[in-house]
This record gives structure tokens, C-alpha cells and sequence, in this order.
């Protein structure tokens, strides 16, 4: 079960890269979840700055930018 | 039920519920503002769209995706220089304000992992009001002289603010514990291309915006009358040069360029009375050639469609309620210009303050604070009171001081929001007495 959190206040950006993750998700078949985390005191408790990030299993991989599907699949897999 | 989030619908819910029992249609000041609403969309949708947002869009997306925004952070990182960091603060705005929706996250994460709470207040500050899109089209309609004045009073005050917050609270922030930030890394591209480049690029864009949207002139000869009579030919040259440096170094392929080119030539020779045709057609094949070459084009075509995507609706309705409520130059909307005269005319300290303090609680959403000022100044507003609403304004709102609470705690903010007002009152005050006139 891998847990992705879409860390971001909620403009567009952020948005997008949620249905990137979801999407990536769904392609890749594996049980996993894709939570958006728009409190911003639980924003920085992740160390981000730079919105939108993308945290899987509680690890920033990403931050400041909208991943493509094919990106954060690789990222779900590593 | 999460009421922070429900009572704002309900309050909408009631306030147009309200708006629509009382309608008054039929009355000749509301269906002569609507006709005015009308016209001024009309006006903007032919003077600023084409030549001067479209432009400013791509030079936005250009930012958001050839400048590394990880290398401006390393300034305002744990262990960025003091001093340095209060100057970084006050101007990064430019580059890491493109979208409205990263103030925050970003003032949170400089306040708590980075540089502290003066740096962060005066990013805070600053960051929304020297975006480059908002500098574009502040100086673009309100005219070149306040798109100055409220970069450089951004600037300047934003700093004044920082210190001040910094030694009013400077025991409190001594002891803090805060996360590792997380390095975004991965700026390798950045890095292959020498800074010099990456201005050239930045010159030829706004090359083009400049000429393209040169005013005529007042007084019929000198410089400005020259420039104003070539400005067609001069933004053409830049927008070559734009081609050349899009093939040299981005990687876009010749006959795609020669390709979209082609149309613009021939719209050139056909229409030369008519430059907004070739330019529209520019644009195009601007927009068709990035978006189908893979790598760093195509994100700057997504970067600033994202944009205008998120920007153009909001202006629009923005641009509508400025008609409805004020109505276009030389006409009145619903509201009569001897009361904007009244209560921010002229350039008393009254006025400065008032004019601060509707800025500081209003909420505006991005850049639709320029149509509003602009119909603010045609009815009578003042020159200094507008600076003053222009620096309040996109700082801080009734909606993101519950946000900045949460982040530094209510006293902070109520400081913060005290400071913003005077020092935007004073930055009227000075500004309207210097160009009132």
C-alpha cells in the first residue's frame, strides 16, 4: 500500500499534479492512495517550501513542480 | 462540518440571495452600468489583450520554467546571510511570486525553515506586488509611472517591514525548531545554460512586449515620436531575434520556425496597416511550434498557458465588476464619482489611510486590482491614495490573514497588518505629494 501526498494549498498547479498522481496510480495497477494535503502547518512539517510537492510513504521526492505521469510512476516504483 | 470552510459559501449563499431579492432592474444608473461593464470588457479585450497579457504570459511561463527558483531559495535558506537575505526578499517576488498560490506556502517556509520571520514578512510583502505580471499590466493601464512607484515601494517598504518585524519579535524567534527544508534539486538544466543566454532570451521577450505596446507620444517630434513611428519595425527585430535564439539555443527545429514565420511575413505585406493580424499570427505560431517540441519548450508553452488559464477568467470578472461599479473613463457605474472623490480623492492622510485600509481587507484576486484602480482613478481617486491600495491590496486580504495567523500567530499578524497600512499610507502620502500634482 503506498500512501502519495499532494502537498499544496490548492491552486491548479497543485491540482494537476493530484490527477497526474492518480492517474499514475491507476496505470500502475498497485494498491495505493492519494491523499492532498492543503493545511499549510502540515506543509512545512514536510520541509516544503515550493509548492506543489509530492510526498510518497512520507518522503518528499518532489517539490515546486508538476510531475507527468511517467515522472512519479518512476517515483512509485523506485 | 469544517465551518472554516462553510461559512464563506453560506455568507455568499445569503449576500446573493440578498443581491437578487433587491435587484434593481429598471433603474437607469444600474442598466447604465451594465452597458458600461460591457463597454470597458470591450475597451481591455482591445487595448491590453493581445499585445500587451499574451506577451506577459509567455514571459511569466519563461520565468516559471528557465529560472531556477531552487537557486534564488538558496538566499533565503537557514543559512543564508542576514542581510542578504532581507534584499533577496523584497525583490524574489519577481521570480517566485509568477503565481499567486506559492506566496504562502513559501512566506510559511521562509519564516519557519528559512531565513526567519523579517526576510518572510517582506517576501510576504513585496512577492505580490513586483510579480511581473502584475508590474506588466499595472504599468501597461495605470500608466508606466505608478507600475514604477509600486515596484520600488513594494521594494523599499518591504524591507522597512522585515527589520521591523524582525526587532519587534526578535526574542520570541530566537528559539524555534524547524524541519530539514527539502532541497528541490534537479536544477542541472539551469546549469547548461550561461546566465548571459538566459538574459538575452529574457531581453528579446520583453523587447517585444515594450515596442509592441509603446504609447504615441504627446508632443509631436523628439526621441518618443521617432521610436513611436518605428515601433512595428523595432518589435518585429526582436521578435527575429526571438526566433534565431529559440533555434539557436532551445532547440526548436529551423523549418518549424520558418514555417510559422511564413504567415507572418505574408500578413505583413498584406495588411501593413494592420500589425495586430502578424502579430496574432506570431503568437500563434509561437504557441503551435513550443507546444509540439518536446523538453523545456513544451513546459514553457504549459507554464504559460497555465497562466492565462488561470488569470484571464478572473480578469474578466474583474474587469466586468470595475465596469459595473465605477464604469469607463469619463462615465459612471453605479457608484458616483463625488464619492470616490470624497473619500479617497485628493491626497490627505485620510484618504492614503482609507484607501490602505480597504486595500489591506479587501480581497482582490490576482491582478484584477488594476481594473479597479484604473476605474478608481477616473473617478476621482487620487494618485497617492492609489499607490497606498495598490501596496495593501495584494498583501493581505481578510482570507489570507487566517492563513498568515495560523503561520506566525494572531499578534504577529495584527502587527503585520498595523505595519502594512501605515507603511502603505506612507508610501502614499510621499507619492502623491512628489507626481499628485
Amino acid at each position: 500500500m503506498k500512501s502519495i501526498k499532494i502537498l499544496g494549498t490548492g491552486c491548479p498547479k497543485c491540482r494537476t499534479l493530484a490527477e497526474n498522481a492518480q492517474a499514475a496510480v491507476d496505470e500502475l495497477g498497485v494498491e495505493g492512495e492519494v491523499e492532498k494535503v492543503t493545511d499549510i502547518t502540515r506543509i512545512m512539517d514536510y520541509g516544503v517550501m515550493m509548492t506543489p510537492a509530492l510526498a510518497v510513504d512520507g518522503e518528499v521526492k518532489s517539490s515546486g513542480k508538476v510531475l507527468s505521469v511517467a515522472e512519479i510512476k518512476a517515483l512509485i516504483q523506485q | 462540518m469544517n465551518w472554516r470552510r462553510e461559512w464563506q459559501v453560506l455568507a455568499a449563499m445569503i449576500a446573493i440571495f440578498l443581491g437578487c431579492f433587491f435587484l434593481p432592474v429598471g433603474a437607469a444608473r444600474f442598466q447604465g452600468a451594465i452597458i458600461e461593464a460591457l463597454a470597458l470588457v470591450k475597451w481591455y479585450a482591445r487595448e491590453h489583450v493581445l499585445l500587451c497579457l499574451v506577451p506577459a504570459f509567455f514571459i511569466a511561463g519563461a520565468i516559471a520554467v528557465f529560472i531556477s527558483q531552487a537557486s534564488v531559495m538558496r538566499y533565503l535558506g537557514p543559512r543564508a546571510n542576514k542581510v542578504l537575505a532581507y534584499g533577496v526578499a523584497s525583490v524574489s517576488g519577481t521570480i517566485l511570486a509568477v503565481c499567486s498560490c506559492t506566496v504562502l506556502p513559501l512566506f510559511a517556509g521562509i519564516h519557519r525553515m528559512g531565513a526567519g520571520l523579517g526576510p518572510a514578512t517582506a517576501f510576504l510583502y513585496a512577492g505580490p506586488a513586483i510579480n511581473v505580471l502584475a508590474i506588466i499590466l499595472t504599468a501597461r493601464v495605470l500608466g508606466l509611472e505608478l507600475g514604477i512607484a509600486r515596484a520600488a515601494g513594494a521594494i523599499v517598504f518591504s524591507v522597512v517591514i522585515g527589520l521591523l518585524m524582525h526587532l519587534i519579535f526578535r526574542k520570541e524567534e530566537a528559539a524555534k525548531d524547524a524541519p530539514e527544508p527539502h532541497s528541490t534539486g534537479g536544477n542541472d538544466e539551469d546549469d547548461a545554460r550561461p546566465l548571459w543566454r538566459t538574459a538575452v532570451f529574457f531581453a528579446a521577450m520583453i523587447g517585444v512586449l515594450v515596442f509592441a505596446n509603446w504609447g504615441e507620444p504627446t508632443d509631436a517630434a523628439g526621441l518618443w515620436q521617432a521610436v513611436w513611428s518605428a515601433k512595428w519595425p523595432i518589435t518585429a527585430g526582436f521578435g527575429m531575434l526571438l526566433a534565431v535564439l529559440l533555434i539557436a539555443w532551445f532547440g526548436l527545429r529551423w523549418w518549424h520556425v520558418a514555417l510559422g514565420a511564413a504567415p507572418v511575413v505574408i500578413l505583413v505585406i498584406a495588411l501593413p496597416q494592420q500589425p495586430l493580424w502578424s502579430f496574432s499570427a506570431g503568437v500563434l505560431a509561437l504557441s503551435i511550434i513550443t507546444a509540439t517540441t518536446p523538453g523545456e519548450p513544451a513546459h514553457w508553452f504549459e507554464a504559460s498557458w497555465g497562466f492565462a488559464r488561470q488569470i484571464l477568467p478572473l480578469l474578466l470578472i474583474g474587469v466586468l465588476i470595475a465596469g459595473f461599479l465605477l464604469g469607463r473613463p469619463g462615465e459612471e457605474g453605479v457608484i458616483p464619482s463625488e464619492w470616490v472623490t470624497r473619500f479617497v480623492g485628493g491626497n490627505s492622510l485620510g484618504a492614503n489611510a482609507a484607501a490602505s485600509v480597504l486595500g489591506a481587507f479587501m480581497y482582490f484576486a490576482t491582478l484584477t486590482e488594476v481594473p479597479i484602480l484604473d476605474g478608481l482613478l477616473d473617478s476621482g481617486m487620487g494618485k497617492g491614495p492609489a499607490l497606498a491600495l495598490l501596496l495593501a491590496g495584494p498583501a493581505v486580504s481578510l482570507p489570507n490573514m487566517l492563513v498568515i495567523a495560523g503561520v506566525i500567530g494572531l499578534r504577529k499578524t495584527l502587527v503585520f497588518i498595523l505595519l502594512v497600512i501605515v507603511m502603505s499610507t506612507t508610501s502614499g502620502m510621499i507619492y502623491g505629494a512628489l507626481f499628485g500634482g
